[in-house]
């Protein structure tokens, strides 16, 4: 397991600004983004040799590797989960099979398909609803419908289990709009909210309010993967990856996990958080910076408990006043403003996480030498430590 | 507890090899819930192996008493996040029967404000048309 120690580094990024309405096909900004972050590394497009993305999101690689004129692709892979096509862009650096990886996840999940000539988004959206059996059997029948229902059960339980106000889950959304609002590139929040602007959000699925959930946002993204070897003659210094992993569990159900002793706890996160700490021989304590997945902010409470951050029970209390999570905290978390403030797009966490590294973030944290990034809370979940060189 | 709006056909459960035979017991309005005799432990949802021993022939339906208590719940209040069959605003409960599988429902003559985490009910079946049968929750006394 130790392909996962020190092997590897993340050498370039490419973010098209994130948008409500991008106004191009997902051809168009997936070939952009992967422009972009070519370009950030100083590579030579030709050297490109590796191409992966989550099965859902856009254009298939053929595109890509059409629009950008890629002729020496050896490897492509998909996978489904959170950022998890990092393990197969990390995995096939670090085995010898490719020199540089690039992780592109291009969705326009706010414009929609109507605005997009490759329109992708119809079919993802059809497959996901025909594939799920367990919801078209056991929840759909009882009008249990979208995610924010399916997360309230957890999180009714959780805030009953603990003691819980609803005023205490409101600081992760309070400290993602301050984050977002000083981040030029987050569009949602141009000012920060008030924890009374929480409180008067509207309950859309009670106990879930609409400042819990992460808008959707039509983005594009490309992150890319090389040896240290490799990354000593490109642009910046490599941000290194200390650590990287998939967690899974038994039981586990996307954001529906209901039939485990306990439901309060995300197994998956915990998995991760082991495997991160041991491979990179750090501690939780050693964490400077953290982007967690807050596609729904009362799940941030349970992640600060699955990756050692504070005690079972206790992630309510650890976000409530927002000092711990500011920035100059104990733990900055989702300093670019999170999904809360740049809409709902997985990979923004590991560009974030880069830019920290970098010294480069909106919200840049002090000696920020160790970052953590984790994606799929309340499912399948996934995360990498990057350190300074 | 639920009501429908006329019009507008509730989602049928997709029937499969996998759970057909709990689908089945539910038209006859009964429970059975899924269960591996060799590791004595309950499956739910329905799933074609044992997790724990990967057998597939030792899996059996056990009757289940339909009893239980309120877990967790959710209400839907607002139509652009609710299934449109459903007039608002209305509850899906997660019930743990005494068996220790936990089922979503919704509930029966139980307005939303007054469900609460430990509340014990029971399962009660409803015919919806020739070929649907679901289930709700009732009270019953603790």
């Amino acid at each position: 397991m130790e392909l996962y120690k020190e092997k590897t580094a993340i050498v370039g990024i490419g973010v098209v600004p994130f948008s409500t309405d991008i106004g191009r096909t997902e051809w168009y900004t997936a070939c952009q983004a992967v422009k972009l972050a070519v370009d950030d590394a100083g590579l030579d497009m030709k050297r490109v040799d590796g191409l992966v993305k989550n099965v859902d999101d856009g254009p298939d690689q053929m595109y890509v590797q059409k629009g950008l004129g890629m002729d020496n692709l050896t490897y492509t892979a998909e996978s489904h989960w959170g950022t998890s096509p990092m393990m197969n862009a990390i995995t096939a650096v670090a085995s010898g099979s490719v020199n540089y990886a690039v992780y592109y996840q291009t969705a326009h999940r706010a414009s929609g398909p109507e605005k997009s000539i490759s329109d992708f988004r119809v079919a993802r959206e059809m497959r996901e609803d025909l594939l799920d059996l367990i919801r078209a059997d056991f929840y759909t029948p009882f009008g249990l419908i979208g995610q924010p229902g399916y997360v309230g059960m957890t999180i009714r339980r959780y805030m009953h289990e603990f003691n819980v106000t609803p005023e205490q889950m409101g600081w992760v959304p309070v400290v993602c709009s301050e984050n977002a609002a000083r981040n030029t590139e987050a569009v949602f929040f141009d000012k920060s909210i008030t924890i009374q602007d929480y409180i008067n959000s509207k309950v859309v699925v009670d106990p879930i309010r609409e400042l819990d959930c992460a808008p959707k946002v039509d983005g594009s993204i490309a992150i890319i993967v090389t040896t240290l070897e490799n990354a000593k003659s490109l642009r910046h210094p490599p941000a290194i990856i200390m650590a990287a992993t998939q967690g899974t569990s038994s039981e586990g159900q996307f954001f529906t996990s209901y039939m485990r002793d306990t439901i309060t706890e995300l197994p998956e996160m915990q998995f991760v958080a082991d495997e991160l700490y041991r491979v990179a021989g750090i501690g939780a304590k050693d964490v400077k910076v953290a982007q967690l997945d807050d596609s729904f902010a009362p799940l941030v409470p349970m992640q600060l408990e699955a990756l050692g951050f504070c005690d079972r029970g206790e992630g309510a209390a650890f976000c409530e006043g927002g000092d711990r999570i500011r920035n100059g905290g104990q733990l900055p978390l989702n300093t670019a403003g999170g999904a809360l403030g740049q809409g709902r797009f997985d990979s923004a966490r590991i560009v974030e996480a880069v830019r920290q590294v970098r010294g480069t973030s909106a919200n840049q944290v002090k000696d920020a030498d160790m970052v953590l990034s984790v994606s799929g809370a309340g499912g399948p979940a996934d995360g990498l430590i990057l350190r300074r060189q | 507890m639920v009501e429908y709006v006329k019009g507008i056909p509730i989602m049928r459960p997709y029937i499969d090899q996998d759970n057909q035979a709990y689908w089945d017991a539910v038209k006859q309005h009964k429970l059975v819930l899924q269960h591996c005799h060799a590791c004595d432990l309950y499956l739910h949802p329905p799933r074609p192996m044992c997790p724990s021993c990967n057998a597939q022939d030792t899996l059996e339906w056990k009757p289940s008493s339909g009893k239980g208590q309120i877990y967790s719940f959710v209400n839907f209040t607002t139509d652009r996040m609710a299934y449109p069959a459903f007039k608002l605003p209305y509850a899906v409960v997660l019930v743990e029967l005494e068996e220790g599988v936990r089922l979503t429902g919704n509930t029966h003559q139980i307005h939303p404000d007054d469900i609460y985490v430990g509340m014990p009910v029971e399962i009660m079946f409803e015919d919806m048309d020739d070929d649907m049968t679901l289930y709700r929750f009732k009270k019953r006394d603790g």
